[in-house]
């Protein structure tokens, strides 16, 4: 029997360490969906570039429900992938457990730490963005009023309306900042009509410039802004082309960078673990400028916007992160 | 609150409410034929795809209405044959129509439009519009009345108005005309309808496939009116507050619209204020969220009046042994 259980244990390795010799690399959609025109498209966007450059193959699965996220990433790593990206701060307990049990394979965690060693945890400096775009709509806003529309309320989402808010009160001291989140649950970010709601009910508040964090929830944010005549601000993809003339800009959240960058070091067999942070100063945040709403950005917004992101990466302006201490000093 | 926030506040109320009022009004002629349904999800979530997704394929709203009402209907249908004629658990049957559908209309949606589970984002001819009506503009500057004409009653899509005729019609449908009469007896008594010479079946189909229709008008409002475009699982559990909303209605029209109205006015509450202040004491918008929920175990608990179900309810009608 132990003879037995010795010889399997070895043949189920050798099978695992062959699979490790001609490794794909994995990626995980979360929930939400791979075209959800936002994060997780970025990611899968991210991806298929690198199967375009490289003519490599990638193994990829969606989540449907929370409960599948560790039984995903088992198979995943039993399958072979290597490495594995997973997307979202909701993975890091899974991430947690998972990690040690399979410590041939690196894996990549988009959005939170993991402090595991063949883990990589990818953080980006979404307060610093925000502060950028929430500039530029103090800038556009001629009510005074401007919004934000978060997805599930979890410290992620709080981090973004922090930066936001900051960006807006550092160009009006007097602004007024609307914030809502959409629900508690992961249902908070496929509500469409729920978003088109409270986006409607912060422009008869007097809002004129509404930024959605909320991945799915935000198409509706964004069609309800279209509806009623004021501007939108998209979020981690460039999500101005989906209304033109509406969306004022996109915070853009590069994940299809990280994603790239991390398949592109796993095929050449090492990904480097720790903390990874993109930010202003390496391209994984910014504001999107394009033919869709070149008209909508002026010159001045521009070299005003340009001014703080260099004063964001010397360091001259800090920008307050609410995951830090969660609190923010503005709202 | 001043006046204008009170009737913003209103206005979100009835938007919200309205495919609750629809599905509610669906459970109603089903629950009160003896059918428990609790597949009002399945069939607006049906109803919300099919109807985008023929929207966005014509360009025709209309079309897209047909649509929705038709898969709704197919939905009724497949509830009706597993529950009626073969005497099936109608609670099971409503569970796996619920999950049919929210798998169904992703697995179609991203065969046809190759978006990832939602349709192409409608507009124009597309959409329902928002109706002005008549003089609206004109008596905006009165005082008081002009507010309350031109942004609560005017400036909704006609789906809102068709609902809200639905529950005078549903209530004279029910307590005036012979078919309502039998269709509550069949379900408290159904033997009893049955000895008088009345086919029970026939009449529990009828009622199941109201419900369909109802429910599929509460599904393309969802898509083609509140949104522009159907996303996965976009009806979010309004189908489950609907039937809470039955319940807290204790199984009456007049009393359905005053519920979903309720619901449909703590969700804008709690939309518009993230935070509200009550006497001093902070109510956090999670709480206004549950509320419906609570209320309806309130009242199912028996502390506010009492809940009386359809007493042939959930019971499949056998004819003979």
């Amino acid at each position: 029997m132990t003879l037995l259980q010795k010889f399997l244990g070895a043949s189920a390795a050798l099978a695992l360490s062959a699979g490790a010799a001609l490794a794909e690399p994995g990626l995980i959609i979360d929930l939400g969906g791979k075209f959800d025109k936002s994060f997780n498209e970025s990611a899968y966007n991210g991806a298929q570039q690198w199967v375009k450059d490289t003519g490599g193959e990638y193994m990829e699965t969606e989540l449907s429900s929370e409960a599948q996220r560790e039984q995903t990433m088992r198979r995943m790593a039993e399958r072979g992938a290597n490495p594995i990206v997973v997307l979202g701060f909701a993975n890091a307990s899974t991430l947690e457990k998972v990690a040690p049990d399979y410590p041939d394979t690196k894996f990549a965690i988009v959005d939170m730490v993991v402090d595991q060693p063949n883990v990589q945890s990818i953080v980006f400096t979404e307060h610093t963005g925000s502060y950028l775009v929430g500039m530029i709509a103090a800038m556009a806003s001629k009510t005074g009023t401007v919004s934000f529309v978060g997805g599930m309320d979890v410290p992620l989402i709080r981090k973004f309306a922090c930066g936001y808010a900051q960006g807006a009160k550092a160009v009006n001291p007097d602004i007024k900042v609307i914030e809502n989140m959409t629900g508690t649950t992961p249902a908070a970010w496929n509500d469409p009509v729920k978003g088109a709601e409270l986006t409607k009910a912060q422009i008869s508040q007097g809002s004129d410039v509404v930024f959605a964090a909320a991945g799915g929830t935000g198409v509706g944010v964004l069609q309800a802004a279209a509806d009623e005549g004021v501007m939108s601000i998209g979020v981690d993809s460039n999500q101005n082309y989906m209304h033109p003339g509406s969306v004022l800009t996109s915070m853009v959240k590069r994940v299809d960078n990280a994603v790239y960058t991390v398949f592109n070091t796993g095929a050449e067999g090492d990904l480097p673990t720790g903390v990874v942070t993109m930010g202003l100063d390496n391209d994984g945040v910014g504001y999107a400028v394009d033919d869709n709403n070149k008209d909508l950005i002026t010159e001045e917004m521009k070299t005003k916007v340009e001014e703080a992101k260099a004063k964001i990466i010397s360091g001259e302006i800090e920008v307050h992160d609410y995951t830090t201490d969660d609190s923010c000093p503005v709202m | 609150m001043d006046f204008l926030t009170l009737i913003q506040i209103l206005d979100s109320t009835v938007r919200l409410a309205t495919p609750l009022l629809l599905a509610c009004l669906a459970g109603l002629f089903s629950e009160r034929a003896g059918v428990f349904d609790i597949g009002l999800e399945a069939k607006m979530l049906a109803a919300a795809f099919f109807s985008a997704a023929v929207a966005a394929i014509t360009g025709d709203v209309w079309l897209g209405l047909l649509a929705g009402i038709v898969s709704s209907l197919i939905f009724a249908l497949i509830h009706g044959i597993a529950s009626i004629t073969f005497r099936g658990d109608q609670l099971i049957s409503g569970v796996a129509l619920n999950f049919l559908a929210s798998g169904m209309t992703v697995l179609i949606a991203r065969d046809w439009f190759n978006e990832g589970g939602r349709t192409p984002a409608l507009d124009g001819a597309a959409r329902f519009q928002n109706i002005t009506l008549p003089f609206a503009d004109s008596v905006a500057g009165v005082p008081v009345l002009g507010p309350i004409y031109s942004e609560l009653i005017s400036g909704h899509t006609i789906l809102v108005y068709v609902a809200l005729l639905m529950v005078p019609l549903t209530w004279y449908i029910l307590y005036r005309t012979r078919f309502g009469l039998r269709l509550r007896a069949v379900g408290e008594n159904p033997g009893a309808v049955d000895t008088a010479g009345i086919s029970v079946v026939r009449l529990r189909y009828a009622a199941v496939l109201i419900a369909g229709v109802l429910c599929g008008l509460a599904g393309a409002y969802l898509a083609t009116g509140l949104a522009a475009g159907f996303t996965q699982n976009m009806t979010a559990g309004r189908g489950y507050i609907a039937l809470a909303a039955l319940i807290f209605a204790k199984w009456r029209p007049w009393y359905a619209l005053g519920a979903t109205m309720l619901f449909g006015l703590l969700d804008a509450i709690g939309n518009r204020y993230q935070s509200l202040e009550l006497l001093g004491v902070p109510i956090p918008t999670q709480f206004m969220q549950a509320l419906p929920y609570i209320l309806t175990v309130v009242i199912l608990a028996g502390f506010v009046g009492k809940a009386v179900p359809p007493r042939a309810g959930g019971e499949a009608y056998v004819k003979e042994r």
